[in-house]
C-alpha cells in the first residue's frame, strides 16, 4: 500500500514548499500555489491527455484507443448514451464532467517508444496542463510514462501493458493498471492447455527480447511445469525481427511439441505466419499433435494474422463478445459510433478513464494523493469481467481472465477469437511478495508540489 | 548436418528478397547515379499490388442473413464477392486463392509506371546534386510513399495468403536421409527463391544479350562516350529506372504470403539492402547477387542456438560485423569496380 501525503497538514507543508521553490523548479513540477499539486484545473474545464501509439506498428491500436477515450470524454460530459456509466457499480459520475468542471482532451503520440513517449507525455502535462495520462499499448512505454508521472505528479491510468513489472519491480504509487498481466495469462492458460493437450507435453518457447516477453515466457513456463509440462529450450528474438523462419526451422527437430509464442503486435503476426507456414500443425511429435500457443491475443493482430489463428489458444483481458451487461452496453456505443466492436485495449483506456474520473469524484478532489487514495482498495462491477478490485499494495486489478482460441469458422471480418473460458478472479490471484513481482517500491503518492 | 543446410535454405529466401532489392538499387547507382532511399518503399508497394488485387477480387455484394445476428444485434450481412458470383463459387474462389501469384501480372505495369513518375517527376532534378541531397529527397520520398500506404491500408498487417496448392512444407531431410522432420522448408519459400533466380537470370540476360541492354552497360560504364556517338542514354536510364522498380515490387508481391505486409515493412528491409550493396561492392550487379545470399544465409546461421550460446545477441550484428569485415580487407567490396564512389 502506498503512503498517502493526501492530509491537511501534507497539503500545507507541500503548498509552502512549492511556493519557496516555485521559480527554480521545471513548470511541470510546479504547483499552483494554492492547491498544492501539479496542474490544479482552475478553470470550468479540466484537461486529460491521451497518450497513445498514433504512428509505428502498433498505430491501429493506438487509434482504437483514442476512439475509445474519445467516447468516454463524451459519456463523462452527458453526451451519447452514457455507456458503462448506466451500469457501473459506482453511481459517483453524473454525466456533468469531473467535480463540474467539462473534460477536455489532448493527445500524444507515443510512437511506441519510451523515449518518444515520455516526451509527449511531459509536453501534454507542461504544455497542455494535463492532470491524468491514459493510454499506450507497450510495457516498456508504459513503465516509462508510469516513471514520468510519478516524478511530474499526475497520475498514470496504464493501457494495454502486460508486463509483470509494470505493477511489480517498477510500480509506482501515481501509477494504476487495469490490464491483466503476463501471471494472470499463463495461470489461466494453463488448466485450459491440460485439458486440450494434455500434461505430458514438451515445449519450446519463442520469446521476444525486452521486459514484457521475458515476464511473459517465465509466467507460461512456470504455469506450464507446474501442471506437468517440460521446456526444451527459449529463444530470444529480437524485437526488430520480421523474419521468424530460422527460429522456427529447428523446433521439429528439437523433440518440443508445443510452440509457446511469447510476442506480440507485428512480432506475433509474423512468427504465427511463419510457423503456420511451415506446417508444424500439420505434424506429429512424440506421438502427439503439434500444436501452438499465443499468450497474449489482440483482435486487430489476430486479424493481421488471418486464418493462421484458427485453432490457436490465447488469452485475453475483455472480449466484446461478452454478455454481462457493461460489456454489452460499452460494444453498443462503440459499435454505433465507429462501426466496428472495441479491442480489449479500447476497453481497457475506457474503463481507466471512467475510474479515474470516478475516483475524483469520490475523493472531491484532482489532487493525485487523493485520487490515489480513492482507487486502492476500490471494488466495482458493471465495467466487464465482473467483480474488480484495484488492489492497494501494487495497484493491479484483479478480475476474472479470458482464454480464447481462433476462430475455426468465421462468418465475418470481427470473427476472429471466440471465447473458450472465462477463468475465475481467484485462479488468477497471487500474493504482493510473488517473487515474479518482487523488487519494486510503490513510495508515496506525489501530488507534484 | 541436418542443421546446417537447414539454416542454408532459410537464408536462401532471405537472401533473395535481399539480393533482389540490392539488384534494384544497384541498377540505380550504376545507371543514374542516384543513391535511392525509397527503393524500400518500392519493395512495399509491390506488396500492397498484391494485397490490392485480393482485395478487387473479394469485393462484394452484401445479402442480409436474418438468422444471424452482428455484434450489434442486426441481422448479419453476408459478403459474397462478385468474382464467385460471376464464375462460379469454385473458379470464383480459385481465383481469389491465386490472386498473389496473379498480382505479378497487376504489379509489373504498376511498378513500372511509379518508377516512370518517380523518375521524370523527382528524382531526375537531383542528378547533379551531392549523394546527401538524394538520400534525403529519397528517404523523404520513402515516408510520404509510407503514409499513404497507411492512409489507405491502415496500419496493421494485412493477411495475404499464398495459394492452398503451396501451403505446408516440404520434407527435405527424408529425401536425404535424415530423419522425417529433420529438415522442413516452406513450399512457398521454395517457390520465392525459384521466381527471385528467374528474374535475377532475367535482369542479366536482358542486359546481357539485347541491343538495349548493352548500350545501357557502356553507358554505366562511360556516360558521356555514349552521349557523345548520339545515343539518348537519359531515355534508357530512365526506362532502366522503371525496370528497378518493378524488379523491388517483383520481390514485394511474392513476399507478401510470408509476412502479411504491412506499410514499414520496406524500412525493414532498406537499410540491410544497402548493406548488400556496399558488401557487393557498390555498382557491381553481380555483387549485389553474391552479397544478398551470403548476407541471407549469414544470418540465418547467426540465428541458431548453437552460435547464439556462444556469442550471444550475434544474430542482431552479424551482417554488419562481416560488412565491416569485408570493408576492411575489401574496401571496393566483393565485387566492386574502380572509380566507382571513389572521386
Amino acid at each position: 500500500m502506498s503512503k498517502s501525503n493526501f492530509t491537511r497538514r501534507g497539503l500545507l507543508k507541500t503548498g509552502a514548499v512549492a511556493g519557496a521553490a516555485g521559480l527554480s523548479l521545471p513548470t511541470y513540477l510546479r504547483a499552483d500555489g494554492h492547491s498544492g499539486f501539479t496542474n490544479a484545473p482552475t478553470g470550468s474545464t479540466v484537461t486529460l491527455g491521451f497518450n497513445v501509439p498514433q504512428t509505428g506498428p502498433y498505430a491501429e491500436e493506438g487509434l482504437d484507443e483514442l476512439r475509445a477515450q474519445e467516447l468516454a470524454v463524451q459519456h463523462l460530459n452527458g453526451e451519447g448514451d452514457g455507456g458503462m456509466m448506466n451500469t457501473f457499480s459506482s453511481k459517483a459520475l453524473q454525466g456533468n464532467g469531473i467535480l463540474g468542471k467539462k473534460v477536455e482532451f489532448v493527445t500524444g503520440d507515443t510512437q511506441t517508444k519510451s523515449d518518444a513517449a515520455r516526451a509527449s507525455a511531459k509536453s501534454m502535462i507542461e504544455k497542455d496542463g494535463a492532470i491524468m495520462i491514459n493510454g499506450g499499448s507497450s510495457s516498456g512505454v508504459a513503465v516509462a510514462v508510469q516513471g514520468l508521472c510519478q516524478e511530474a505528479g499526475v497520475i498514470f491510468m496504464a493501457g494495454l501493458t502486460h508486463s509483470n513489472d509494470t505493477t511489480g519491480k517498477d510500480k509506482k504509487a501515481n501509477g494504476f493498471r487495469h490490464f491483466f498481466n503476463a501471471y494472470m495469462s499463463g495461470a489461466a492458460l494453463a488448466p485450459v492447455l491440460q485439458n486440450a493437450y494434455g500434461a505430458d507435453r514438451r515445449a519450446y518457447h519463442l520469446t521476444a527480447d525486452y521486459t514484457w516477453g521475458w515476464t511473459q515466457q517465465a509466467s507460461m513456463q512456470a504455469a506450464t511445469e507446474a501442471m506437468g509440462w517440460q521446456t526444451v529450450n527459449n529463444v530470444l528474438t529480437p524485437l526488430a525481427s520480421t523474419d521468424f523462419s530460422s527460429y522456427i526451422a529447428p523446433v521439429l527437430n528439437s523433440g518440443a511439441d508445443v510452440l509457446v509464442l511469447n510476442h506480440y503486435g507485428g512480432n506475433m503476426v509474423n512468427s504465427l505466419t511463419n510457423a503456420v507456414q511451415f506446417g508444424l500443425q500439420d505434424k506429429m511429435v512424440n506421438g502427439k499433435q503439434f500444436e501452438i500457443v499465443v499468450p497474449l491475443y489482440s483482435e486487430l493482430m489476430a486479424a493481421g494474422a488471418g486464418a493462421n489463428v484458427q485453432g490457436v489458444f490465447g488469452s485475453m483481458n475483455w472480449n466484446w463478445q461478452l454478455q454481462d451487461e457493461g460489456s454489452k452496453a460499452f460494444t453498443q456505443s462503440f459499435g454505433e459510433k465507429y462501426g466496428r466492436p472495441p479491442s480489449n485495449s479500447a476497453h481497457t483506456c475506457y474503463v481507466q478513464t471512467l475510474l479515474y474520473a470516478d475516483a475524483v469524484e469520490r475523493a472531491g478532489t484532482f489532487n493525485p494523493c487523493g485520487v490515489v487514495e480513492a482507487l486502492e482498495g476500490f471494488e466495482f462491477d458493471g465495467l466487464g469481467n465482473g467483480p474488480v478490485l484495484y488492489r492497494a499494495d501494487d495497484h493491479q486489478c484483479f478480475k476474472d481472465v479470458l482464454v480464447m482460441k481462433g476462430t475455426e469458422n468465421p462468418t465475418n471480418q470481427y470473427d476472429t477469437l471466440e471465447i473458450v473460458e472465462v477463468t475465475p478472479r481467484a485462479q488468477v490471484e497471487y500474493e504482493p511478495d510473488h517473487p515474479m513481482f518482487a523488487g519494486g517500491d510503490l513510495g508515496a503518492c506525489n501530488p507534484g508540489a | 548436418m541436418d542443421a546446417i543446410l537447414l539454416q542454408i535454405l532459410n537464408g536462401l529466401d532471405k537472401g533473395s528478397a535481399y539480393a533482389l532489392i540490392a539488384l534494384g538499387l544497384t541498377l540505380i547507382f550504376g545507371t543514374l547515379g542516384v543513391v535511392n532511399f525509397a527503393h524500400g518503399a518500392l519493395f512495399m508497394i509491390g506488396a500492397f499490388c498484391a494485397v490490392t488485387l485480393q482485395r478487387i477480387f473479394t469485393l462484394s455484394y452484401v445479402t442480409l442473413d436474418e438468422s444471424q445476428k452482428d455484434f450489434l444485434g442486426n441481422p448479419l450481412k453476408v459478403e459474397t464477392p462478385y468474382v464467385q458470383s460471376w464464375f462460379g463459387e469454385s473458379l470464383g474462389a480459385g481465383i481469389i486463392d491465386w490472386s498473389v501469384p496473379l498480382a505479378i501480372l497487376f504489379c509489373i505495369p504498376v511498378m513500372v509506371l511509379i518508377g516512370f513518375v518517380m523518375e521524370r517527376g523527382l528524382i531526375k532534378h537531383f542528378y547533379k546534386r551531392p549523394h546527401a541531397d538524394q538520400i534525403l529527397v529519397t528517404f523523404g520520398l520513402a515516408i510520404v510513399l509510407q503514409e499513404i500506404i497507411k492512409y489507405f491500408y491502415g496500419a496493421n498487417p494485412i493477411p495475404t495468403p499464398a495459394p492452398e496448392l503451396f501451403r505446408g512444407s516440404f520434407d527435405f531431410g527424408v529425401l536425404l536421409g535424415f530423419d522425417p522432420n529433420a529438415i522442413i522448408y516452406p513450399y512457398w519459400r521454395l517457390v520465392y527463391f525459384a521466381f527471385s533466380a528467374v528474374i535475377i537470370g532475367g535482369v542479366f540476360a536482358f542486359l546481357q544479350f539485347t541491343t538495349f541492354g548493352m548500350v545501357v552497360r557502356a553507358g554505366m560504364a562511360d556516360r558521356e562516350t555514349v552521349g557523345m556517338l548520339g545515343i539518348n542514354i537519359d531515355k534508357r536510364f530512365t526506362i532502366m529506372f522503371g525496370i528497378a522498380a518493378a524488379v523491388a515490387g517483383l520481390a514485394g508481391v511474392m513476399y507478401a504470403p510470408i509476412n502479411s505486409p504491412n506499410y514499414h515493412m520496406g524500412m525493414d528491409f532498406l537499410v540491410l539492402s544497402f548493406v548488400v550493396v556496399v558488401v557487393g561492392g557498390m555498382g557491381s550487379l553481380p555483387g549485389a547477387v553474391l552479397a544478398g545470399f551470403l548476407l541471407g544465409i549469414l544470418e540465418s546461421f547467426a540465428s541458431m542456438n548453437e552460435v547464439k550460446n556462444i556469442l550471444p545477441g550475434i544474430d542482431q550484428i552479424i551482417i554488419y560485423v562481416v560488412a565491416i569485415i569485408i570493408l576492411l580487407t575489401r574496401p571496393r567490396g566483393l565485387m566492386g569496380r574502380k572509380g566507382v564512389m571513389e572521386e
